[in-house]
């Protein structure tokens, strides 16, 4: 991948890189031009991979000391939190952990978006990405599970529950992944060990991500291809690096504000009461992060059509690449799809919201609304501007900023600072 | 233009936002109260622990089990720090059924502080049945598991009135300005002068609701007084590191003739 044929300064290095060239990876990792004008949006690469490490370094210590047993989970959860040294600190990261990790999913996603980085020669890299967010949640969803509190419980009811909507299978199906015929110890034990194994299959698709992005290299806020190396691009190490390590460090900020003075304040509080399959809560939601899912499937008054529209909603990012027309990345450049870009996010945000409520009265009506604007995002939007925009004139380099067409002064210095 | 944007996409959300207090009208909001371990650097107050545990093993503890704790915990640094004599003689006061001993047989003896406090109940089946149908809920948690955490169980505690005209109670249930329903099983148990507290406060209903609420609050986050100590130094910390990493940055990136 690198131009320059990496040489090891020892004999023993040379021997040794011979045979396995880790060093000439490192090699390759250290110097990996990368375009010199990335802003911090590009930063939460380095910070999902922290998210990663953070939980499963603290999940393997927690699965030290919990039981994954009905009627022993509950218990095993309160005497990590009182008993184990630190089990407090080291669950309350896991837990809002999860959370913080969906944060940086959300943020690098809308990132792509944003800057056109699912497009061509990217594809590859954007549909490992979606892989890795569709374990992200069904990894979530069955650590949810675990503590076998009151959400845990009737939140994997309501979703193992959606398997049954299939046509003639369904039932058996969902009997199937239980393990029994209702939620219960067997289906609590295959979840504890699904949840142990996906974040390895994660990280294995994270080292194909990354793979796969070292090889176009990265896309960047101006959306060009550039010449790599050149005076567009820096060095991986130091300048992003250190740049990572900054916005990683704020983040973490954020996080310890989390984790020590409001640890609870993102799960549910019926989470902390035992799993009783005779009493239904209330309301039942899922966590935050899953909630505009959520929405999307109590929008649809048929149980299946719901199920189907909601695997449809992740479905349909994967063709992305090939929904959108336009031949220009950065939405920098594309003043009508960026005000589209906007509407999108805030549709997402209102069915995250709506999603939290009760599937009646005007909710219901914001959440059918959110949806079909969901759709119509990808289906239509999305290849009809990219047919019809006019857009900005876009410069030849990140250094040069010479335009095609008219020159346009207050571009050229936009595009110059920062994007 | 992205600006703009942001200002009506973060406009129309507040508004979304600003919809809720239509739909939950009906639920009175629990009385806030001013705890002590409230905020990025709330303690609990000792006392007040040490009160609201005379509380409950006095008045609730005859329904509610806490099966969660030990009687240790009750010395712990953070708690109500009992010393070890008075933790050691809380635990005596129990009698503890311990076994099977040589011969197969199951005997009681008395409490030792590594002991799980004692549960009125031998199951949730005996509890339920023993309070006509509702079980007196485990209250290792309690404050983690109910929305509204100590200020819900504090409003609930004092929010006992007689029912609105029009109104009818079935036997043994009761009605609470705060309990969601308004109708609460658990009689109101609290009156003025009920329990005699060690350290001559008076015992009013308000101030046994404050204490046993502020030792619920304990029980269900042992840790809490520990982790604000270790976040505020964490905090302070990677501040500090983060400050040091962003001049290396602005130092690093000044070789290049590029912003970062």
């Amino acid at each position: 991948m690198s131009e320059h044929e990496y040489v090891p300064k020892s004999k023993a290095a040379k021997w040794f890189n011979d045979r396995l060239p880790l060093l000439t990876l490192g090699a390759h990792l250290t110097d990996y031009p990368t375009p010199k004008n990335l802003n911090y949006w590009w930063t939460f690469g380095g910070i999902l991979t922290f998210c990663l490490i953070t939980q499963i370094v603290t999940g393997i210590v927690l699965a030290m000391h919990y039981v994954a047993h009905a009627d022993l989970a509950f218990a095993s959860v309160e005497h990590i939190m009182r008993d184990v040294n630190y089990g407090w600190l080291i669950r309350y990261i896991h837990s809002n952990g999860a959370s913080m990790f969906f944060l940086a999913v959300y943020i690098h996603i809308f990132r792509s978006l944003f800057y056109g980085s699912y497009k061509s020669p990217r594809e590859v890299i954007w549909i490992i990405g979606l892989m890795i967010y569709l374990l992200m949640m069904a990894a979530a969803f069955m650590g949810y599970v675990l503590p076998w509190g009151q959400m845990s419980f009737w939140g994997a009811t309501v979703i193992t529950n959606l398997f049954s909507a299939i046509p003639l299978v369904g039932d058996s199906i969902t009997t199937w992944l239980w393990g029994a015929y209702s939620v219960d110890n067997p289906t609590l034990n295959r979840f504890f060990s699904l949840h142990y194994l996906i974040p390895f299959l994660i990280l294995g698709l994270v080292v194909l991500h990354i793979w796969a992005l070292h090889v176009p290299g990265n896309n960047n806020p101006v959306g060009i291809d550039i010449k790599k190396p050149s005076k567009d691009t820096v060095p991986f190490h130091p300048y992003i690096t250190i740049k990572d390590a900054f916005a990683l460090l704020v983040f973490m900020i954020i996080f310890a504000g989390f984790v020590f003075f409001t640890p609870n304040v993102l799960g549910h509080s019926d989470n902390y009461i035992p799993a009783n399959p005779l009493v239904t809560p209330a309301h039942i939601v899922p966590e935050w992060y899953l909630l505009p899912f959520y929405a999307i499937l109590r929008s649809v008054p048929d149980k299946l059509g719901g199920v189907i529209l909601m695997f449809s909603a992740i479905f349909i990012l994967f063709v992305l690449p090939w929904l959108d027309t336009s031949k220009v990345r950065s939405a920098v450049f594309r003043p009508i799809y960026r005000q589209f870009f906007w509407i999108l996010v805030i549709d997402v945000l209102m069915l995250g919201y709506v999603g939290a409520m009760p599937a009646e009265g005007i909710y219901l009506v914001l959440a059918r609304v959110g949806t079909i604007y969901y759709f119509l995002h990808f289906i239509v939007v999305m290849p009809v501007v990219g047919y019809l925009e006019k857009t900005d004139p876009i410069p030849m380099s990140i250094s040069e900023p010479v335009l095609i067409g008219g020159a346009e002064p207050s571009l050229a210095r936009k595009v110059n600072d920062k994007v | 233009m992205i600006k703009s944007n942001i200002k009506l996409f973060v406009l129309s959300f507040l508004l979304l936002i600003s919809l809720r207090p239509l739909q939950s009208a009906e639920i009175v909001d629990p009385i806030k109260v001013d705890w002590s371990f409230k905020g990025l650097t709330g303690t609990f107050d000792r006392a007040s622990l040490q009160r609201g545990f005379q509380v409950y093993k006095e008045v609730c503890a005859s329904c509610h089990s806490m099966q969660y704790l030990s009687y240790r915990n009750l010395g712990e640094p953070g708690g109500p720090e009992f010393s070890e004599q008075e933790v050691k003689a809380i635990a005596a006061s129990f009698e503890i059924e311990d076994g099977p001993d040589s011969q197969g047989e199951m005997f009681t003896r008395p409490g030792k502080p590594s002991d799980k406090f004692k549960s009125p109940y031998p199951n949730v089946q005996a509890a339920t049945a023993a309070n006509g149908g509702a079980y007196p809920p485990d209250m290792s948690v309690l404050v983690k598991a109910r929305k509204g955490g100590a200020n819900y169980i504090y409003s609930v505690l004092v929010g006992y009135e007689d029912p609105p005209p029009g109104v009818t109670l079935d036997d043994g249930v009761y009605y609470n300005k705060y309990m969601a329903g308004n109708k609460i099983k658990m009689p109101n148990n609290l009156m003025d002068g009920l329990v005699e507290y060690a350290d001559g406060t008076e015992s009013t209903v308000d101030q046994m609701a404050k204490d046993v609420t502020t030792f619920l609050a304990w029980a269900a986050e042992p840790e809490l007084e520990e982790r604000h100590k270790t976040g505020v130094k964490v905090i302070i910390y990677l501040v500090l590191l983060t400050i040091l990493v962003y001049l290396s940055m602005k130092k690093i990136w000044s070789r290049i003739d590029s912003e970062v």
